[in-house]
């Protein structure tokens, strides 16, 4: 009895060990805990730098602009300074994540890029169809076109190397 | 301001980021020579920074604001150095790239510094 019973029992032991519930988790687990202090993926290596510094021009360029836009002259375009701020505390955050790094800080930045990205879309097409709105420029007005499209192209090209970073580095 | 300074340091911006263009084409990282350049481009900046401030002094007033306008040189002064250390910290051809992306930034800070002014 007790050796019919131990002996299956046993033989699932060693199959279990390579296929099911433990298995998957190995890999993950471990590497999660490490990468918050002392091995963080580092996402400012190589292009990322790059990515680091427009995101960090565009911070300045956005926060600057609506600080002295909203404490001069709010009143003149509410939502297009409300807007520019905001688009300030984005850039500001990504631009954080990057420096940061690890896993939930690239996840979180992916999340904030596909907002950014979503902002530009909408905002762009808001001031092309209803101009009105708009009495002033926001950092996002005509997708980006007074940056130089950098508000565009940035989110995508951020998007790309954060996701390559993730196939990349496990 | 002094249209030629405001000419002088945006050419040699330019100048600066398509020579670490270069240096990141050959896959190159950034070397003394181009921290010489950036050098060289950061002061022009700062000289900028202080004839605008005598300019303010002298009681003359920029077209679209006087803290626009500091915020402006201020930006400009320290755009290429901020891109320098960021190209020591990342000894690569990407340093390369953002050392050139300082330069155009630093170009187009001119033409808007150029707007600011009034003329």
């Amino acid at each position: 009895m007790a050796a019919t019973g131990s002996a299956p029992r046993e033989r699932r032991d060693t199959q279990n060990t390579p296929a099911a519930p433990e298995t998957p988790e190995t890999p993950e687990t471990p590497e999660t805990p490490e990468t918050p202090d002392t091995q963080r993926t580092r996402l400012i290596g190589g292009p990322g730098m790059l990515l680091v510094w427009l995101y960090g021009v565009m911070v300045v360029g956005a926060v600057s602009r609506s600080a002295v836009q909203i404490s001069t002259e709010f009143g003149h375009a509410p939502l297009a300074y409300s807007l520019s701020a905001v688009a300030g505390l984005v850039y500001g955050f990504i631009t954080y994540s990057l420096v940061r790094g690890g896993e939930t800080a690239r996840k979180a930045a992916l999340v904030c890029c596909a907002a950014e990205l979503l902002g530009v879309l909408v905002v762009g097409t808001w001031t092309l169809v209803e101009p009105s709105a708009f009495p002033d420029a926001t950092v996002w007005s005509d997708y980006g076109m007074g940056y130089l499209f950098i508000p565009v192209l940035l989110p995508l090209s951020a998007v790309y190397w954060l996701r390559k970073g993730s196939a990349g580095d496990r | 301001m002094l249209d030629v300074l405001t000419v002088a340091t945006a050419v040699a911006a330019l100048l600066l980021a398509a020579w670490c263009g270069w240096a990141a084409y050959r896959d190159q990282p950034t070397k003394d020579w181009h921290f010489i350049g950036m050098a060289v481009v950061s002061l022009l900046a700062l000289v900028q920074l202080v004839v605008g401030i005598v300019q303010l002094a002298r009681g003359e007033k920029p077209e679209q604001g006087t803290t626009v306008f500091v915020a402006y040189l201020l930006g400009a002064v320290a755009c290429v150095p901020v891109a320098g250390f960021m190209s020591l910290a990342e000894r690569t051809r990407w340093g390369s790239v953002t050392v050139a992306a300082g330069g155009v930034v630093l170009a187009v800070l001119q033409v808007r510094l150029h707007d600011i002014w009034g003329g």
